[in-house]
């Protein structure tokens, strides 16, 4: 690994510094009793519209997203190019059903998609089926954000062996456990500021100095190999690539607003209309990461992997490299700071987004359905920064002891499994005819046939759908979804005649989902 | 909100608007090509990004008119 990069460290550990005081200051925030629960894990439920467009996109658009798409394009190409159409599909989806969500889980007390479905359809073991899927695909997604930290610490230079090598990322994760636990959601609020101005004012550099140095967009792109260019047209008999990127980004689509970290970004916005408005202003994120997918084309024009002082870096992380290489190469050392601790401090957002929406779920829709059903208010929160202490510890475990490629393994599994929720979670906002044991048995179905699928192609997004000697290679949370929805509506008429109880209560009202 | 339709509430012919970016994004034999670049950039990649400008503006769009 080359050297220590003094500048840039200095910069990078001053930045990080800086935040770790505003999310421990942040408890002061719009102040609230962070006894309460919804205080604590949805800052009391009171983020305007612009406060919940920089919490929604430090939440949705994470350090790992920053680093994974750019190193897909440097090592794959076209396909990369998928998180563009999936980031503009995902916003008629927020305005459609998540404002709706947003109203009702106001009206409601409700904290969680749990919360949500246990209200509706009057079932708690639909509603800890969903709990459990939100908590286990949430747990690898924090594990990534530390990779994406790891990466540019490496980059700064910072080696060493044994627990020397993980010092740095053991001390960034203990300081956001800190103060994740005593600030709550304000914690990643006010830090989600610093974090996305920095990554706009590194993104916009990059895309007009960068080109400039590699001699404009046309050089760059004649020096990216034509099969990676654009999507390789399928043969006959088959949709090929199409098909799949096609699927992948509508299927991406379709889980991210699931994920419990979006759910409680959303449901901590202070009206359904900041939703609205943000599914109409979040695209300005969609277009920066359409600018970084591009950066790995500009790794690649500029051959960074062919340099000898970066061969080190691209032997410990692979391709996940091409973007701090090209930062290094590209940037004075002082500018790889800044761009460097974007990246770094883009981490902590969402893992502590994550980290609290689990410990909601958990608190919720476990611990008070089936092992407390009385806490006082104060007991409720104190579970939960428990549970978010652990879920973070947890994550550091798995990121320390077990090799990288399995947490982006499970990571894509927690896509699969999570997608299992949208017929209960995105469908029940506008109709709740689905019997609720239709929706348990899809679900199951879903999860099942869908890590079949995922296991079958290797532990790659897309799965050769064969029917009739036609291939549709596709995303295989796309196809296990219409596995699940098409047993829940065939299900749902063949349960209600069979059950000869009337249906649970819907404790929810048509009003209750509107202004 | 938007009665004027004679829909139930919470709902509009508006939001069909919204199925527009759906196609355009999602049937990539209408993108794939090199060719017209802009900048030097191939068609596939500033079309994609130029949608999401459009969709941005789409959202704003409906927003505004299903307003209540």
């Amino acid at each position: 690994m080359q050297d220590v990069n003094w500048i840039a460290l200095s910069i990078f550990v001053l930045l990080f510094g800086f935040i770790s005081w505003l999310g421990f200051a942040a408890a002061r925030w719009r102040r609230g009793d962070l006894d309460l629960l919804h205080e604590w894990g949805l800052g009391g439920r009171r983020f305007g519209t612009l406060i919940t467009w920089f919490l929604l996109g430090g939440d949705l658009y994470t350090a790992y997203t920053f680093i994974a798409v750019p190193a897909l394009a440097f090592g794959a190409g076209a396909v990369a190019f998928f998180a563009v159409p999936y980031t503009i599909v995902v916003y008629p989806m927020l305005f459609l059903f998540f404002s709706r969500l947003w109203y009702v889980c106001h009206k409601r007390g409700y904290i969680t998609a749990g919360d949500f479905v246990r209200g509706r359809f009057g079932n708690r073991w639909l509603a800890l089926a969903i709990s459990i899927t939100g908590i286990v695909a949430t747990m690898p997604y924090i594990a990534l954000q530390l990779v994406g930290i790891q990466v540019v610490i490496g980059a700064l230079g910072i080696s060493g062996t044994g627990v020397a090598a993980d010092l740095p990322l053991i001390v960034a994760f203990v300081v956001l456990a800190a103060f994740t636990y005593s600030s709550g959601l304000r914690a990643p609020a006010s830090i989600a500021i610093v974090k996305d101005v920095l990554i706009y004012l590194t993104a916009f550099v990059a895309i007009i100095v960068i080109p400039i140095e590699l001699g404009g967009f046309g050089k760059i792109f004649s020096a990216v190999p034509a099969q990676k260019l654009l999507l390789a047209v399928p043969g006959p008999h088959t949709t090929g690539t199409y098909s799949a990127y096609a699927t992948l980004a509508l299927g991406s689509a379709l889980a991210l607003l699931l994920y419990p970290h979006s759910m409680t970004a959303i449901l901590s916005a202070s009206s359904g209309r900041a939703i609205r408005r943000n599914a109409a202003i979040l695209p300005a994120y969609s277009l920066m990461l359409g600018l970084l997918a591009l950066f790995g084309f500009f790794a690649l024009a500029a051959g960074v992997d062919k340099l000898p002082e970066y061969a080190a870096g691209f032997q410990q992380f692979h391709n996940n490299f091409a973007v701090p290489a090209l930062f290094l190469h590209s940037f004075p050392s002082w500018f790889v700071g800044i761009a460097f601790a974007a990246i770094g401090i883009g981490a902590l957002v969402p893992a502590a987004i994550m980290s609290i929406a689990a410990a909601n779920l958990y608190t919720r829709n476990i611990h008070r359905e089936f092992i407390n059903q009385n806490p006082t208010d104060k007991e409720e929160a104190q579970m939960a920064k428990w549970v978010s202490l652990i879920v973070k510890v947890g994550a550091l475990v798995f990121i320390l002891f077990v090799p990288t490629q399995y947490a982006i393994q499970l990571q894509l599994l927690g896509g699969i499994w999570i997608i299992q929720t949208l017929p209960a979670v995105m469908l029940g906002v506008y109709s709740r005819w689905f019997n609720s044991w239709a929706l348990l048995v899809g679900w199951a179905a879903g999860t099942f046939a869908g890590t079949a699928m995922a296991v079958a192609a290797h532990l790659t997004p897309a799965y050769p759908l064969l029917i009739g000697g036609y291939s549709f290679p596709g995303y295989s949370a796309f196809y296990t979804l219409i596995l699940n929805l098409l047993l829940a509506i065939v299900l749902t008429p063949v349960f209600n005649a069979m059950s000869a109880r009337p249906a649970p209560v819907d404790e929810t009202l048509e009003a209750d989902y509107l202004a | 909100m938007n009665n004027v339709n004679g829909r139930r509430a919470g709902r509009s012919w508006w939001y069909l608007l919204f199925s527009i970016e759906f196609v355009a994004v999602l049937w990539p034999p209408f993108y794939n090509r090199a060719d017209p670049s802009w900048i030097g950039i191939p068609f596939f990649y500033w079309y994609q990004m130029l949608w999401v400008l459009i969709s941005a503006v789409i959202t704003a769009f409906v927003y505004l008119v299903t307003r209540e």
